[in-house]
């Protein structure tokens, strides 16, 4: 494999790039998924191959092949430098990625067990254990419980002099329940809604989240959202769950602090941002109890790692402090576009903050999230329902839309309970909330503590043409906000 | 390109070493590449070959699958010995009904080697071309442009083997101004099909005429939907409700509604995986032929599409729509049409504008989400060009909207139908569609622009 490497980072250079780099990546994903009692499928996948990437003619170029042999290494070095040459035809200035980034070094997710150890009968076990329990409540139409590992080791190396190797693990779980009545339908979904949680951990991930311990329970709610009352529509005070809190923060912070949006180049499919180069250090996005990073560094995080696919190191960057907005995510070629765009100051480097990722060796690397977290604040839930005269708590996503500069968002969640005097109340069915990013976060005025905090992973981010499907982590705790719009479509 | 010999090869002699009751192959071979441009320049430019074989093999009644993407002899070996070990860890599916038989599977042109051979040359220079123009009106173009070839076999120990070779060449682009932007996207297999320049124009018209967006209220308005806007409609009523698996678990659009008139007579839907209009490709990923489908005639839902297994559950032939089934979260989604077509009416765009007194003109729907299930109900968000119709001409843009609204009652108040359908592909497939002129669509919230 280093052959291979190392070949077609000659050959790119002989072919005139001024810069080069090659990932070598080889996925293995298990899957396994129950549904309606019935095993509908266990597979095993495993995927292998290269990228190039090159600057040349001061345009970037890239070509990728499954075929691991030094003649294709070639093949595909001369098609990526070829590439750039065409792309150089239109430019309007020379790619400037900044200083070089020489980085040596490896890289494994700690895990205690490592899941692709643990027998298959083992993780069947507990899919029909969960199946079975859900099952078991009347009204139940449809279940699914699902458990997904991955274990990708990946070699980077650039012409710049860096060699990094990386092996990243991840353990995904979930279940859902659906119960079917005259006119409606009704889902519910642990621990997480579309599918699963997921986070780079262990077989310990698995076993921690108990999901025949779970199964009930949510099956139950399913059932008696059927004959819920309908969210009523209103402007109220609204405490979302945990895993909603992430969702809100993934559409409406992680998306717009993506450097490459904001600069226009996902213009003509994930969108633009309203978070402007000129708002930076400037502009409140939220409340002061707003604090928000981006981590990658944090010990389970779905977007933890050891370096980004330009082989920059994994950080931690303030993004909201304080609720007001002073960073961005960047790429090396992005940060140096901010430099010259805004100059030097405490809120621009020029230096990328390692958040490169691409979703396999035939994909480019673009700036995706890493975990973006809303910090803990302190409140017990407990205590922040009992401080909140009326409302409504709302929780686990069930749809998600919002526009293309991240502004005006529409979030429907699977459940929701009514607050009167302190105390929940009755359950209340289809629950959605509105509203506009800045306003939203603006009128947050209690986070929950640390005991809360979950890092939630979303395995599903989609970006980029050809499409991409990055794993991000985000972590978050209930949280409250005042004066939201909410409503139900039933 | 392997060639239909070579893959058959390479799947003959992968079925030979399997030593499961019954296997099945599923190879996926692509060579594609994709120059994507923003701010008026080249950002991106990607090239990729890859070949993939899913394994799925019967033991008993017990499955197992594993995916690899190395084609050698004992790469494929190991592939099976691994399927064949997960499948006997397993219980017994008892509903399975075996693999497919053969049955003969007409062939469908889909390749042109024009769209096979464009360089990154050819499509800089005609990415280019539209650089050129936004940048002569003072707008900013983004974009995509790809190019590629396919091939698709699905082989089995029964005796199927289907072979199909395609091209597709697709673009997209959104052109901005100061104040709004407009779009343009088609889907094509024939490089000729494919006017760049053309679908670049229409898109710089759209931006130019957006100046000063107005906003207007939420409410209830009748719409003139361009055929972009009608993609996303089908698109949702194909994947959120016309595959049997959603019906025979009593969450699809078409429960309660089979045989009953729902929707305007003037719609008519049909799945047609064969028709060149569309992107064909004849038989599904079982190797069944795939059939044409009516799913809702005259405004009548006739009923799903279906697969091996959830044909077996009715006791009917499968249509030929299964999806990929090695993937357990693939094979979860059910059958699912995705060459979905609507008849086409008799009425221009201009003459459906005339016909509305105060309404709204939109060009396309974006971040579209599926809210209920039961009437289809999805919220998201107008984009790329929206404007206010007064006394059947188009009188000013307006700042883009929210919409909750039902899929499936929005088209019983359809007006009229257009006479021009667009091949695209920005859904779930590819969706031939026209058109529409609906009594009301229900808008929800207004952002800032």
């Amino acid at each position: 494999m280093n052959e291979v490497i190392e070949r077609a980072l000659n050959v790119a250079q002989l072919r005139g790039a001024t810069y080069a780099d090659v990932r070598v990546v080889h996925r293995v994903e298990q899957a396994l998924l129950v549904r309606n009692g019935v095993v509908q499928g266990i597979s095993q996948i495993e995927d292998m191959g290269f990228g190039v990437r090159v600057i040349a003619d001061g345009a970037w170029g890239f070509a990728s092949s499954a075929r691991l042999t030094v003649a294709e290494a070639e093949r595909v070095a001369a098609q990526a430098v070829a590439i750039a040459r065409a792309s150089a035809l239109f430019k309007k200035a020379d790619v400037d990625i900044g200083p070089p980034v020489v980085q040596r070094g490896t890289y494994r997710t700690p895990i205690q067990v490592d899941p692709f150890a643990v027998p298959l009968e083992k993780k069947l076990e507990v899919l029909m254990a969960a199946d079975a329990a859900m099952r078991a409540v009347r009204g139940i139409a449809a279940t699914e419980a699902e458990m997904v590992f991955i274990r990708e080791r990946k070699t980077f190396a650039s012409t710049e002099g860096s060699w990094i190797e990386q092996e990243i693990v991840e353990s995904g779980c979930g279940i859902e329940a659906l119960a079917v009545g005259p006119d409606e339908v009704q889902r519910r979904s642990y621990p997480n809604s579309v599918g699963r949680h997921q986070m780079t951990r262990g077989w310990e991930f698995i076993e921690e989240c108990d999901l025949p311990g779970n199964a009930p329970r949510i099956a139950e709610e399913a059932v008696a959202l059927l004959s819920a009352d309908p969210c009523p529509e209103a402007v109220t005070t609204v405490i979302l769950g945990g895993s909603q809190v992430a969702l809100q923060i993934h559409e409406s912070c992680g998306h717009p602090i993506e450097l490459d949006r904001v600069f226009g180049t996902e213009a003509a499919y994930a969108g633009t941002s309203f978070l402007t180069p000129e708002k930076l250090g400037a502009f409140r996005y939220g409340s002061e109890v707003v604090n928000i990073t981006a981590d990658a560094t944090l010990p389970g995080g779905l977007g933890t790692f050891g370096w980004d696919d330009e082989g920059v190191p994994a950080q931690r960057v303030d993004i909201v402090k304080e609720g007001r907005f002073v960073g961005y995510m960047t790429s090396r070629e992005t940060a140096r576009q901010l430099l010259r765009l805004l100059g030097p100051s405490p809120y621009v480097t020029g230096l990328s903050n390692g958040t490169m990722r691409a979703s396999g060796w035939n994909r480019i690397p673009l700036i995706r999230m890493t975990n973006v977290n809303l910090l803990p604040g302190t409140w017990r839930l407990e205590d922040l329902i009992a401080d909140t005269d009326e409302g409504i708590f709302m929780d686990t996503n069930r749809s998600w839309s919002i526009d293309d500069k991240r502004l005006n968002f529409q979030f429907g969640c699977e459940i929701a309970w009514e607050i009167k005097g302190g105390k929940l109340t009755r359950m209340l069915k289809n629950p959605i909330y509105t509203g506009i990013t800045p306003e939203f976060w603006r009128s947050c005025d209690a986070v929950c503590n640390a005991d809360h905090w979950v890092i939630w992973g979303t395995p599903n981010c989609g970006k980029g043409q050809p499409p991409q499907l990055a794993h991000t982590g985000h972590g978050a705790a209930p949280a409250r906000f005042r004066n939201v719009r909410v409503f139900s479509t039933r | 390109m392997l060639g239909e010999k070579q893959i058959r090869e390479i799947l003959e002699q992968a079925l030979r070493a399997s030593p499961a009751d019954e296997t099945e192959l599923v190879l996926e071979a692509r060579d594609s590449a994709l120059t994507r441009f923003a701010n008026n320049t080249i950002h991106q430019n990607v090239a990729e070959v890859n070949t993939e074989v899913a394994v799925r093999v019967v033991v008993g009644r017990r499955i197992g699958s594993a995916i690899t993407n190395r084609l050698s002899a004992e790469d494929l070996r190991r592939a099976v010995e691994e399927a064949v070990a997960l499948a006997r860890l397993q219980p017994e599916n008892a509903e399975f009904p075996g693999l497919p038989e053969p049955q003969p599977i007409p062939p469908a042109a889909a390749f042109d080697e024009a769209a096979a051979g464009a360089t990154p040359e050819w499509r800089a220079r005609a990415v280019g071309a539209v650089c050129r123009l936004a940048e002569g009106h003072g707008l900013n173009a983004a974009g995509a442009l790809s190019t590629g070839l396919y091939e698709v076999a699905v082989a089995n120990s029964k005796g199927v083997f289907a072979y199909h070779a395609g091209t597709e060449a697709h673009f997209t682009t959104v052109v901005m101004g100061e104040e709004g932007s407009g779009y343009a996207h088609r889907a094509a297999w024939r490089l000729e099909d494919l006017d760049v320049e053309a679908l670049g124009r229409s898109a710089i018209d759209k931006a130019l005429r957006i100046r000063n967006p107005r906003p207007i209220p939420p409410g209830v308005y009748p719409v003139v939907l361009e055929p972009y806007a009608v993609e996303d409609i089908l698109s949702w009523l194909g994947y959120a409700g016309a595959g049997a698996l959603a019906v025979q678990e009593g969450r699809s659009w078409m429960n309660d509604r089979i045989g009953r008139p729902v929707m305007s007579p003037l719609v008519t839907i049909w799945d047609d995986g064969r028709d060149p209009r569309g992107l064909p490709l004849p038989f599904d990923f079982e190797g069944v032929p795939r059939q044409r489908v009516v799913i809702v005639e005259r405004g009548v839902p006739q009923g799903p599409v279906y697969d091996t297994i959830t044909a077996a559950r009715e006791g009917r032939p499968s249509t030929g729509h299964a999806l990929p089934r090695a993937r357990p979260q693939t094979a979860s989604l059910g059958p699912l049409p995705l060459h979905l077509f609507m008849a086409p009416g008799e009425a221009t765009l201009e003459e459906m504008i005339q016909q509305v007194d105060r309404g709204l003109y939109i060009t396309r729907f974006w971040y579209t989400r599926l809210v209920h299930p039961r009437d289809c109900v999805l919220t998201g968000m107008t984009r790329d060009g929206v404007f206010w119709i007064e006394g059947g001409e188009i009188a000013y843009p307006v700042r883009n909207l929210r919409f909750t609204q039902g899929y499936v009652p929005a088209l019983a108040g359809v007006r009229a139908v257009g006479r021009e359908r667009w091949r695209l592909s920005e859904g779930f497939g590819c969706v031939v569609a026209p058109a529409l002129l609906l009594e009301a669509f229900t808008f929800t919230g207004v952002t800032e622009f």
